[in-house]
């Protein structure tokens, strides 16, 4: 399962954290301060799996924001890497050419998407086309 | 229009307004605020909080889900507790408008922990919203969550769950099948009934990611039900070959090589996709195909080896993940023919390496030949060589372990001890290495080694000369004290050998030293002059030195010189044994002569604790007395008494007891310890290092040497046979640390959650006439809910008592009836 998303920029700071194990407010903010730590240091040629305490971090760096799970030692590393960038693109999808400032001001809609393919740390919903469809009926109910 | 007004009240002013306090801020707003602020973030943030505490008060709906969405983003991305808000949380949750309950979720979703108390609140929300038609799913995975708190939950929903199972809707049954592999994780047992319905998804899912989750159930259920994989073998192997995505072909070779790793053809045609993996070029794949080959190599070590130039390739790749993964995988490989081939490999890509990485091959290589008491050594010259070649790379950081290695196979293996003299003297004599920090704990090996087996050395006065150099002062005290005494044994043994050479049957040459061939062979009296002279001279600016356990050796070492002086430079006939120095020297040379053997593990546990002994008392009253030391650390250079120090370590161990301190009793045993100190064991084993004289110790070398020879190889080459190596029959260190014990309440979480997952199945086996009996007794109306609940479960017991089914089940399924009270809340 997963045990957390963090979405991190290159300074560190963290765009949106999504834990699905319980964890202190301070124990959060060492687990994000180590997560940057390890990933912003590594070389693009790196495989992006690294290991973390006694779990694995699944990683990959789009434009300015690194992109990382923390998974189990089990789980299947290509999988969620691919889980990685299906949240991407139907981020760029949903707010057309996604950008850093697009997430600062619409967390709370990155969570819903976030909420739609991932839950209680599995993989819920994969068909990208589902989840955009599903959003669109939510932004109406919305209104 | 509102919203705008909002915009501008919120980001203009920081005062608290008219405005604000009429319109409320939206979520937008506190963005927008927040990054405006240069500065005054924690103040602005403290603002924002007072500000939703208000709001969130209110009764009206639509403020307080605002409030708590505010609060949901503070606290989401700036760490602010938000557990106090849990309450007002639940309230919005159960509001009807759906973007409201949205809102609710997600906070919950974000603050909600073990401690919260409104958890069973929401357990009743949750039910409901099982039961409403589209929001199911959602709730899926909430429910996992909380199977894990409450085991009772798992009756409840598991019926409809396992329906769900042959659901066609992809998404139920990818959220369904993820909860099972969860399950599955836990406890494989009580999934194994639903096997037929995880192959029937195996072979018909064109969905990924749900084949890679039915794969991991299958892994863990291979594993306790062997039968099974011989039926899932055929199906995942044609997946193999078949599927494009890499990712399910992965999870096909993990499981094979994982779980299947009898099936001969699934094992091969998995080699075959690994070695596709380790030929390209994306570091994932290679690393991910080294990956999967040291699960194989446990069982399958063809499979590296037809690898290996692979292997190797890899191990001087970039990414420090790949070269980790490519030694691990070499490591395997190791055995008896190649070691000493593999270690000269090894030993130069350690040269050409980084520090970390250097020190990782360093650390492999030695506990792969430490294995099993040195199991694959069988030259130990050349690997006693090895280890002196060690201590010389630059970036070597692992000398405690060469350390304990040297003196290991010198205590065990009697046939290695000149190679360990010889080898130990090049690294005394080296000046370069006193200086590194790092190689500290194997000079204290050489020099013990070098003052123990003294007889093996060719030229014991060099090793007094290098034990002696002036630049020893580098080393830390403990350190030096051991070059000391060993310095010590070292004029011993030259005196005795002296003293009694004269004579031409002289015991000394009977030994089975090459001390007869070598030049220092006749101890003439002026080297003897010589060699006490230099001693004098090297230990006499030490006499004063602040460390105590130094001036300790230092006293010993000048003492006995003092006594043996006189007669010696006054060449005393050295035939004439009623000599002082003739009877000194005997007597020290008896207590060094005795031979130390390797210390069981246990040995400590047979020492019996004598009448009287009063082990675990609370020693909170010697605090008074050593109050002043606790400042005073271990590595300072002003020391303390030894028995104070051994004061300090029981009161560290018994702070914590929870015996009261007897007053006398206490005072007495503090006594006791301050005059018989040196006789109370410390908790550290290897004592032998740093305690030469074994008449401290008198018992352990009793008790504790249950020795066992090793047998001699018969599939040895017909060059040098292996030398033979002393093993313990019990307590040989390992030096792995225990694996930490499963937390109990982990344990009873468990058993409690299959139990009820067992109950569950069952009552779902006996199916239709279980399902006519509660729909009648729902009809019926009994008086109140609970006892309708506890009626059914007797009804099921009863029913279960009549049939065929296994006693274990029963016994278990009729204890959890017993125990299970259903909230009334949760009906």
């Amino acid at each position: 399962m997963i045990r957390f998303i963090l979405l991190q920029n290159r300074q560190g700071k963290t765009r949106l954290a999504k834990y699905y194990v319980p964890l202190e407010e301070s124990e959060k903010h060492k687990v994000e301060y180590e997560v940057h730590r390890l990933v912003v240091n590594r070389d693009s040629k790196f495989t992006n799996f690294v290991e973390f305490r006694t779990h694995k971090v699944i990683y990959r760096r789009y434009a300015g924001l690194f992109f990382s799970l923390c998974v189990d030692i089990t789980d299947n590393e290509l999988a969620y890497l691919e889980c990685i960038h299906l949240f991407v693109e139907i981020l760029d999808h949903f707010f057309s050419n996604v950008c850093e400032l697009d997430l600062v001001f619409n967390f709370h809609k990155v969570y819903l998407i976030l909420d739609e393919f991932i839950l209680a740390g599995e993989l819920q919903e994969t068909s990208k086309r589902a989840i955009i469809e599903r959003m669109s009926e939510l932004e109406k109910l919305q209104q | 229009m509102v919203k705008d007004l909002c915009k501008t009240t919120g980001s203009m002013s920081s005062s608290t307004s008219l405005m604000d306090n009429l319109f409320q801020r939206s979520l937008e707003d506190l963005i927008k605020g927040f990054r405006l602020q240069l500065l005054g973030e924690s103040a602005f943030i403290s603002r924002a909080l007072d500000e939703i505490r208000r709001e969130i008060k209110v009764t009206d709906p639509s403020t307080k889900s605002t409030a708590l969405h505010k609060l949901t983003y503070l606290a989401a991305l700036h760490g602010v507790d938000m557990s106090w808000a849990a309450f007002h949380a639940v309230e919005v949750v159960s509001s009807s408008r759906f973007q409201q309950k949205r809102i609710g979720y997600q906070a919950i979703t974000q603050s909600f922990n073990d401690q919260t108390s409104v958890l069973l609140l929401i357990t009743n929300q949750v039910r409901k919203d099982l039961n409403s038609a589209n929001k199911y799913e959602k709730s899926v995975g909430v429910v996992l969550r909380v199977f894990e708190k409450y085991p009772d939950a798992v009756n409840v929903c598991f019926k409809r769950l396992v329906e769900n199972l042959q659901s066609s809707d992809p998404q139920i049954l990818s959220a369904v099948v993820g909860l099972f592999c969860e399950l599955a994780a836990k406890d494989p047992t009580s999934c194994l009934p639903l096997a037929p319905e995880f192959y029937k998804i195996l072979l018909d899912s064109r969905n990924n990611w749900v084949l890679i989750k039915v794969l991991k159930i299958f892994a863990k259920l291979a594993s306790i039900e062997p039968r099974l994989g011989k039926k899932v073998a055929e199906p995942i192997c044609e997946h193999m070959r078949r599927s494009v995505a890499k990712s399910l072909v992965f999870e096909c070779i993990r499981t094979v090589v994982s779980s299947l790793s009898d099936h001969e053809a699934a094992v091969k045609l998995a080699v075959a996709k690994i070695r596709e993996f380790l030929v390209e070029d994306d570091p994932n794949l290679k690393y991910l195909g080294l990956h999967a080959l040291s699960i194989v190599s446990s069982k399958h070590l063809w499979a590296v080896l037809e690898n290996k130039e692979a292997v190797v390739k890899a191990l001087s790749d970039e990414d420090p993940n790949v070269k980790l993964e490519a030694l691990h995988l070499l490591m395997s490989m190791v055995n008896e023919d190649n070691v000493s081939e593999m270690s000269r490999i090894l030993m130069n890509y350690a040269l050409k390496s980084d520090p970390v990485f250097c020190n990782e091959i360093i650390s492999s290589v030695l506990s792969s030949c430490s294995r099993d008491v040195y199991e694959i050594i069988v030259d130990f010259d050349w690997y006693l060589s090895l280890l002196g070649e060690m201590a010389r790379i630059p970036h070597c950081q692992r000398g405690e372990e060469i350390e304990h290695q040297m003196v290991d196979i010198g205590v065990r293996v009697r046939d290695a001890r000149p190679q360990l003299v010889r080898v130990s003297c090049a690294l005394l004599i080296d000046p370069a290495l006193l200086g590194n920090l790092f190689l500290h704990p194997i000079l204290a090996a050489a020099a013990w080694v070098s003052g123990e087996y003294i007889e093996f050395s060719k030229n014991p006065y060099e090793t007094v000369e290098a034990l002696l150099q002036p630049r020893t002062d580098l080393l830390p005290p403990s350190i030096r004290a051991i070059y000391i005494h060993s310095a010590f044994k070292l004029l011993v043994f030259c005196l005795k050998s002296y003293l009694s050479a004269e004579e031409p049957t002289s015991s000394s040459l009977s030994q089975e030293s090459s001390f007869g061939s070598s030049p220092m062979n006749a101890f003439t009296h002026e080297s003897i002059l010589n060699l006490v002279n230099v001693m004098e001279l090297g230990l006499g600016p030490l006499f004063g030195t602040y460390d105590v356990e130094v001036q300790e050796r230092v006293k010993n070492v000048l003492g006995f010189i003092g006594m043996i002086k006189q007669e010696i430079a006054e060449k005393v006939n050295p035939q004439d044994n009623e000599t002082e120095a003739y009877r000194v020297t005997a007597f020290m040379d008896d207590v060094f002569s005795e031979e130390l053997g390797p210390v069981s593990a246990t040995a400590q546990d047979k020492v019996c604790v004598p009448d009287g002994l009063e082990l675990k008392e609370n020693l909170r009253d010697l605090e008074e007395i050593c109050g002043e030391s606790d400042s005073v650390s271990y590595t300072d250079k002003i020391s303390f008494s030894v028995s104070k120090l051994r004061i300090r370590d029981e009161q560290e161990a018994s702070s914590s007891s929870s015996h009261p301190p007897e007053g006398a009793a206490a005072a007495s045993l503090l006594e006791h310890r301050k005059r018989h100190g040196m006789y109370y064991l410390t908790s550290q084993k290897d004592e032998r290092n740093s305690n030469g004289t074994p008449s401290d110790y008198p018992l352990a070398n009793e008790l504790a040497n249950e020795l066992s020879l090793d047998s001699f190889n018969p599939k040895r080459k017909p060059s040098k046979a292996r030398p033979v190596v002393v093993k313990l029959d019990e307590g040989d260190e390992s030096r792995i640390a225990p694996k930490a014990e499963k937390n109990p309440e982990t344990v009873n979480g468990d058993e409690s959650l299959s139990r009820a997952i067992q109950t569950a199945l069952l009552a779902k086996n006996k199916g239709k006439e279980l399902e006519e009996e509660e729909s009648s007794r729902i009809e019926n109306h009994e008086s109140s809910e609970k006892t309708k609940r506890k009626k059914k479960k007797k009804k099921k017991k009863n029913e279960e008592r009549s049939s065929k089914d296994k006693s274990r089940r029963q016994g278990e399924v009729a204890s959890v009836s017993e125990q299970v009270i259903i909230p009334d809340f949760l009906l």
